[in-house]
């Protein structure tokens, strides 16, 4: 599909592999993402929370899974973020969205990673946040952002 | 204030080349979710990371430019990446505390 305008009726969908592990390319797709939204003029401020929780959940299947997806469905009213990936699952979904809560490990800490803050984040940044995960299989998260 | 003059001001030396482009304010910390949480558009980052992920983070942003503080020299990955992504990149031998009381001196304010 063409990138343009988003006409009343028309809509928009891209998806894009993460491969987990890969912080060389980890945000790359969350960068399409962007990339995406400011060519069909999609407002600045709603571009930056896109931004910002795509990118957090980018990183959640780089530092813990083994490969993902990330998709994008935008219309006039929505801009939905889908990250779907296989790994190890989140065991507690509750917990894992408190602040400061984290199953990282030491050497992504060191990145700056793992602060238990990145799906507070996601939360603050979306309209609507959605995980559903099992254990040894995997997790999507999907975030739903009204388009203004 | 321009990000030309700032990185002069601060004898910041640069590793690629400088956008044109105004620093709206400042941002130091070496958590990437709470940059990604709370930096402003065209603020200027000061951390002490030198991976190539400070540059994604400051592109989701729209940052108006990195500075490694402290000496540190970044990954060749990272320098590429900025190229690539045009993100303004510095380092200094300037401790972070250092380069955010010189920014605070310049006029650069925090954002919230």
């Amino acid at each position: 599909m063409e990138v343009g305008d988003v006409d009343a009726g028309t809509s928009l969908h891209y998806s894009f592999e993460v491969q987990g592990g890969d912080f060389g390319k980890a945000g790359d797709a969350s960068s399409k993402v962007k990339r995406i939204l400011q060519q069909i003029g999609a407002d600045p401020e709603i571009v930056r929370r896109v931004a910002v929780a795509c990118y957090e959940a980018e990183m959640n299947v780089v530092i813990h899974a083994h490969r993902g997806t990330v998709t994008l469905d935008a219309d006039l009213k929505y801009i939905t973020i889908t990250i779907e990936d296989v790994g190890p699952g989140i065991e507690d979904v509750e917990m894992a969205m408190e602040p400061g809560f984290s199953t990282a490990p030491d050497s992504v800490r060191e990145m700056g990673f793992g602060a238990g803050m990145g799906l507070p984040n996601m939360k603050n940044c979306s309209n609507e946040l959605h995980i559903e995960s099992t254990k040894d299989v995997g997790t999507i998260v999907r975030m739903i952002f009204e388009n203004a | 204030m321009k990000l030309e003059i700032v990185a002069q001001k601060l004898n910041l030396k640069q590793i690629n080349e400088i956008a044109q482009v105004e620093v709206s304010s400042g941002y130091a910390s070496d958590l990437l979710s709470d940059v990604l949480a709370r930096a402003k558009n065209g603020a200027l980052w000061v951390t002490n990371h030198k991976h190539t992920n400070i540059i994604g983070v400051a592109v989701m942003l729209n940052l108006a430019g990195v500075i490694i503080a402290g000496g540190v020299e970044p990954d060749a990955g990272t320098v590429e990446k900025a190229k690539e992504e045009k993100i303004s990149l510095f380092t200094t031998d300037l401790t972070l505390y250092e380069v955010v009381g010189r920014m605070y001196e310049l006029g650069i304010r925090g954002c919230c």
